[in-house]
């Protein structure tokens, strides 16, 4: 559809410049067909949004779109209260604060070994680490959860931050390794003439400078294990121990679940998500794009 | 290279690779074992060779899963990845000049929102909006007059798999935005001015440049999406569990109901290993085409 309305662009267009009105309406035809694709993507938000803070009652007279006659808050906190919400949300931050500390520090110990102590072999390392990049997780869950079970890991957060921390260092070690391979020579020589050790250099001079980098790590880490899904779902059962989206998903098909609580549930998951993603939004769109850089 | 220079940095790999000995390395070849026998999760494993996979590549389940999946591939990755394409070129070349870079940075994380929820909410609020009795869309197309099109979206096996598939263009179309408008922040502008000199078109200008110099993300975005079409599990178990009637079925929920449903750890297991080589085959491919294409483009 642009391409009939914009292509007969002519040539200087700085000069020969469409009359303006032309112009004026195609802006207005690429914002409206813009903010209608918007309206779009986030409408399932809202249309959940809104029924969240409705009564059963108004639900059923007056449908889904109607505005709500009054705030009713009670869905969502009999919501919260019914699956201890509270609970889920510090068992998500825990273990995501957990892997994306521990995740971000096995990275750089990884990359530091590869991309600047480039060890023999380095080649074959990381080609593992690609790999154990693509692997898909239902390939390790079932013997995962052999192991968990005769080391008594089994049901216990423990468990999901061990294996989340390798996961995710998997990533961490891949793009970390290329960003070390970089690493200006003239810095590690002159800690070197200090007489400073690996570890100090490692510690003093490597991970302050490429603290950006790290940063971007920490906050995708936190993210991804905070909506990580299948591997939670198999390793906690019990109430006490699910994360957000493990409570949430097994709430699907209760006989509880009526429209306006089941939009008060999803209403209790979307805000902590969109709650990171206006904290970290710089962040997260720069880390988009970091794991595109090779 | 001087090695002494290099001596003392292999002691920093060991926790790295005692923990992916552990967590993947282990885990991977007891699967791959596994697939080999017949096992409940109790008891000793079975030897039974190459039978799971020849009752596999004879279980139409596994066919349709894997057909369902191309769909999804489709769904998750081609048609995200050239809507995004044009979005990303039309906010970055057009609404960020005609309106400011404030409006194009509005629309990216618009977009971009559908990814930062988790999986399992995604699940809820979609099962809900296509809830046949008292969902939202049912309803609006009641309310407008179009009852006749409300369908049992998720339930009937007709649209079950398109409903899905649409729900997942939802939920991908803002990475490949995000991607692309980041890669064209590298594109010299004089490039375009260049082009408006010798009169190219919009779409033109899209083609030839756009399109060609943000070839390194277009590749990076086809192969993430393509692997997470074929990772799928979440948005099935929370929107349809595979179903109605398997319409939905694809491998990793296939595998996980072998596993953790019927028992069947060494089929479940063969599953599993199948997706993995196709994976891992297809991320080298991939790899290697861009590789190819990097020292061409120069």
């Amino acid at each position: 559809m642009t391409t009939t309305t914009v292509s007969r662009t002519p040539a200087r267009a700085d000069h020969a410049a469409p009359p303006e009105r032309h112009r004026s309406r195609l802006r207005l035809v690429v914002l409206i067909a813009l903010l209608v694709l918007l309206l779009l993507v986030v409408a399932p938000l809202l249309v959940v949004a809104l029924n969240a803070v409705k009564s059963p009652a108004d639900y059923a007279a007056h449908g889904p779109l109607s505005l709500p006659q009054t705030l009713h808050w009670s869905g969502i906190v009999d919501f919260w209260n019914r699956v201890d919400f509270g609970r889920k949300l510090w068992n998500s931050f825990l273990t995501s604060a957990l892997v994306a500390v521990l995740g971000v520090a096995l990275s750089v110990l990884n990359a530091y070994a590869l991309g600047i102590g480039r060890i023999k072999g380095r080649l074959w390392f990381l080609v593992f680490f690609l790999i154990a990049n693509v692997l898909p997780q239902e390939v390790l869950a079932y013997p995962l959860y052999y192991l968990s079970k005769s080391l008594h890991l089994y049901d216990s957060l423990i468990s999901i931050v061990i294996i989340f921390t390798v996961v995710q260092s998997a990533f961490g070690t891949y793009l970390l390794s290329s960003v070390y391979a970089e690493f200006p020579s003239e810095l590690l020589d002159a800690a070197a003439v200090d007489g400073a050790g690996r570890w100090r250099t490692l510690w003093r001079v490597v991970v302050p400078v490429s603290r950006p980098t790290l940063a971007v790590l920490v906050t995708f880490f936190f993210i991804w294990t905070w909506n990580e899904f299948f591997l939670p779902l198999i390793f906690l059962v019990s109430a006490d121990h699910q994360t957000v989206p493990v409570a949430l998903g097994v709430l699907q098909g209760d006989r509880m679940m009526d429209a306006t609580t089941t939009s008060a549930s999803a209403l209790v998951g979307i805000l902590p998500a969109m709650l990171f993603f206006l904290l970290f939004q710089r962040t997260l769109t720069r880390g988009v794009t970091a794991g595109a850089i090779k | 290279m001087n090695s002494s220079r290099n001596r003392g940095y292999a002691v920093f790999l060991i926790p790295g690779v005692i923990a992916s000995l552990a967590v993947i390395v282990v885990p991977l070849v007891m699967t791959v074992g596994i697939s080999f026998t017949r096992w409940t999760g109790i008891g000793t494993p079975e030897w039974i060779g190459v039978d799971n996979y020849t009752r596999l590549f004879q279980d139409a389940n596994f066919w349709a899963s894997f057909g369902h999946i191309l769909l999804l591939i489709v769904a998750m990755a081609v048609i995200p990845t050239l809507a995004g394409l044009v979005l990303a070129a039309v906010l970055f070349d057009y609404v960020a000049k005609a309106f400011g870079d404030r409006w194009a940075g509005f629309f990216r994380s618009g977009f971009y929102v559908p990814q930062v929820l988790p999986v399992a909410v995604t699940g809820i609020v979609w099962s809900w909006i296509l809830h046949p009795s008292y969902g939202a869309l049912n309803q609006i197309l009641e309310s407008v007059g179009l009852g006749s099109l409300g369908r049992n979206w998720l339930g009937d096996p007709k649209y079950a798999l398109p409903s899905v598939m649409a729900v997942m263009i939802w939920f991908q179309l803002g990475y490949p935005v995000v991607m692309f408008m980041a890669g064209l922040q590298r594109i010299d502008p004089e490039l375009y001015e260049a082009a408006d000199m010798d009169g190219a078109g919009w779409w033109q200008r899209f083609r030839r440049i756009t399109v060609y110099l943000i070839r390194p993300e277009f590749y990076v975005v086809l192969v993430t999406t393509t692997i997470a079409a074929l990772k799928i599990f979440g948005q099935i178990f929370v929107l349809t569990r595979g179903g109605p009637s398997n319409a939905t079925l694809v491998p990793s929920y296939f595998a996980y109901q072998n596993f953790f449903e019927k028992a069947r750890v060494g089929y479940g297991s063969a599953i599993s290993t199948m997706l993995t080589v196709i994976i891992v085959v297809l991320a080298f491919v991939f790899l290697r085409i861009q590789n190819r294409d990097q020292r061409i483009g120069g």
